[in-house]
């Protein structure tokens, strides 16, 4: 049984349907890419994984419940769940140490001290041990984005989704987000929507090419970007290896 | 019992028409003369010398910083002291007419600064001269923007007028307060007044909201206002 | 026959002013606390609450805030009794300025709430927060600090209009003054001349303490709004 079996996802807004059947499967400390042109519905995928915006129709199963049964605690779920979002959003009116340590605090109930210590870890583990004290307003694009990873792994979960983690940073600064993500491959499942074809191809396990709102194709990195079946996927990813450089 | 209500109501409804007189009254008569008053402030504050600057600062300062039933109690019992003397009406229009003056004053200077820089540059630029591009460029679109808060204004005026009671004047509140003490019947005549007095709100905001839109033009941004009360 | 400016007996009103004073600061800090969290309960209500209970609180605050003061404290203190609910006048006045109050600061704390960005929450449930959790926790102190400048707007209103409790017999500040004007016809200038200065005093330190305090819990990079 896999970890993650999401199943036949629609989903619209207002007449517009965005997903129209997505399904995929992941196993433990796997590592999957989606890309795609904008607009197919990829950010909203991660987003009815987690349920922050319910799907219409399909069903979401995580360790072999079903998170999509309404019946469910999805508060309970959602911590096995992290999210990394494109624009960090970490807590305004918490520094950087608080903004790991609430969830900890509040949601897993752990000692304030021993929640303070467990993010004081995280955030060395991206690199931020000197910014502990400081507000979101006053770190580097990077320094958020590695602040929103480190508050994601803080609650140990089962997967993390990361929403285009780099799209809204400068370009010197996407490369230290990347290092970060790149040292958790293998330790926990990530599933990632990106534009950076360098880290798709070095560190995923398998590329989901989604065009439409339905997964056109998938595979292994090096079939995908070598040897694509299909011809959306080849012209797509031909014209952005070439924009972004080809990794 | 409606009907009985609907009897009260009728019979009340000469003295509670007479004190609603009294109400509109010290409401129109106090906003007109708390703008011009207000205005003047407001044009102190922005292009008077230091000295006047000053003084319009401190007026400001101490009558929002007093509360308007000290004011009328000043205005009314304490003035005969030195030989001052007003009837309540007359003591009640003063006091909110002085009241409302600093109040209109602080977002007219808001909304005269608001458009002010450029503006002015522009105006003197063509010829005008100080007064004439305040009058014909500045306080144009100034009044305009400052629309949103005069209508809190008139609402606070409409409202605190009732105040006036405790000095005596006949207005709304104390017809009620009149009429309750004779019948003992003052859930039912409170009430009456309460909804006299948040039709009048009601109305009166909307006829602001109604006078802004005819007036509006685009680009001159109404300053937000709504629901922030005068301080 | 003393001058108007009668000093020496002003003096000796102190005692009575004083013990105004307490009432007039009573009214004022448990206005103000009732105020407050009825007001914090309207705004998340309205914001977060099912739409009939949003629609209930949309109807309180335009009614509440339809109505003067002092018809308020008619209504409560005189009113209600006919029905069987007896205030005294201390509590009347304290309802009648919390009400009123709550009703102006839900919508100062309801315009904090909608200018928070939704990745706020979403981050929050994404942590598996519930919303009681989220709005406790992430959106309250945020929309808090926010609220401060127009708090301190609301608080400075009330401390003024605390002055209208007069209207219903409360002994507070203005009765005293007016007690002693009564047996002391001379003194009436200086006294509420007095009584004004304390009020500015207080409006005025309240004011300069609640800046330090907005600036004190600014949150990095979030400009409050400008007093007005």
């Amino acid at each position: 049984m896999a970890m993650l079996d999401v199943k036949n996802i629609h989903k619209s807004y207002d007449d517009n349907e965005i997903l129209r059947g997505v399904s995929f499967t992941m196993e433990k400390e796997e590592t999957k890419v989606i890309i795609g042109p904008s607009g197919t519905g990829k950010s909203t995928l991660l987003r009815c994984i987690n349920q922050l915006s319910p799907p219409d129709a399909g069903e979401v199963w995580l360790d072999g419940e079903e998170i999509t049964n309404p019946a469910t605690n999805i508060n309970k779920i959602r911590e096995k769940i992290g999210f990394v979002f494109q624009d960090f959003n970490l807590f305004t009116h918490l520094t950087a140490l608080r903004n790991v340590s609430i969830g900890l605090e509040k949601v897993k109930g752990m000692e304030k001290e021993t929640a303070r210590k467990r993010a004081m870890d995280e955030l060395c583990r991206v690199g931020l041990d000197a910014q502990t004290k400081q507000y979101p307003a006053q770190l580097s694009g990077g320094q958020k984005q590695r602040v929103g990873i480190a508050r994601a792994l803080a609650m140990d979960p089962d997967i993390i989704l990361f929403d285009e983690p780099t799209s809204a940073l400068d370009p010197e600064l996407i490369g230290d987000v990347l290092d970060v993500m790149k040292s958790l491959c293998g330790k926990v499942a990530m599933l990632v929507v990106t534009h950076e074809m360098g880290f798709a191809r070095n560190v995923a396990d398998e590329i989901i090419f989604m065009e439409g709102g339905v997964i056109v194709e998938s595979g292994p990195p090096k079939e995908m970007f070598t040897n694509a079946k299909t011809q959306r996927a080849k012209e797509f990813l031909g014209r952005i290896g070439a924009l972004y450089g080809g990794g | 019992m409606t009907t009985d209500f609907a009897q009260f109501f009728i019979d009340s409804s000469p003295d509670l028409i007479n004190g609603l007189g009294y109400t509109l009254l010290l409401t129109f008569i106090s906003i007109a003369a708390g703008f011009f008053l207000g205005i003047l402030l407001a044009l102190g504050r922005v292009y008077g010398n230091k000295i006047i600057n000053g003084l319009c600062v401190g007026y400001i300062e101490i009558i929002r910083g007093t509360p308007l039933l000290v004011q009328l109690f000043i205005i009314y019992f304490g003035l005969p002291a030195i030989g001052i003397i007003f009837t309540p009406i007359q003591a009640a229009l003063i006091g909110l007419s002085i009241n409302s003056g600093a109040y209109q004053a602080e977002y007219l200077r808001g909304a005269i600064q608001s458009v002010e820089a450029g503006q002015m540059t522009a105006a003197r630029s063509l010829g005008m001269n100080k007064l004439q591009s305040i009058r014909h460029v500045v306080l144009p679109q100034a009044l305009r923007i400052a629309i949103p808060s005069w209508s809190n204004e008139f609402i606070y005026l409409l409202q605190y007028s009732s105040i006036a009671y405790i000095i005596q004047v006949t207005e709304l509140t104390a017809e009620g307060k009149f009429i309750a003490a004779h019948t003992f019947r003052y859930l039912e005549i409170f009430t009456m007044i309460a909804i006299i007095y948040l039709v009048l709100t009601i109305v009166s905001s909307e006829i602001i909201d109604r006078i802004a839109k005819r007036l509006s033009i685009p680009g001159v941004g109404a300053a937000k206002g709504i629901g922030q009360r005068n301080t | 026959m003393r001058g108007p400016l009668a000093l020496d007996t002003l003096v000796e009103s102190l005692p009575q002013l004083m013990d105004g004073l307490k009432y007039t600061l009573g009214l004022t800090a448990f206005g103000i606390i009732l105020g407050t969290s009825l007001g914090v309960l309207l705004a998340v209500g309205r914001s977060y609450g099912t739409r009939i209970l949003s629609i209930i609180i949309m109807i309180y605050e335009k009614v509440i805030r339809g109505i003067p003061l002092l018809v308020l404290f008619f209504l409560i203190y005189f009113g209600l009794p006919q029905i069987g609910i007896n205030f005294d006048a201390f509590t009347a006045a304290i309802l009648g300025l919390g009400l009123r109050s709550s009703a102006y600061q839900a919508q100062i704390y309801r315009g904090a709430i909608n200018s928070i960005p939704e990745g706020q929450i979403n981050a929050a449930y994404a942590l598996g927060m519930s919303k009681f959790k989220a709005i406790r926790y992430i959106i309250l102190p945020q929309v808090l600090r926010l609220s401060i400048p127009g708090w301190s707007n609301e608080f400075t209103i009330l401390l003024k209009d605390t002055s209208l409790a007069f209207g219903i017999g409360v002994i507070e500040l203005m009765r005293q003054a007016r007690y002693i004007q009564v047996r002391d016809p001379d003194l009436v200038l200086i006294v509420f001349l007095f009584i004004a200065l304390i009020y500015f005093i207080l409006v005025f330190s309240a004011n300069k303490t609640l800046r330090y305090v907005e600036k004190r819990y600014q949150m990095a990079g979030y400009q409050s709004e400008v007093h007005r």
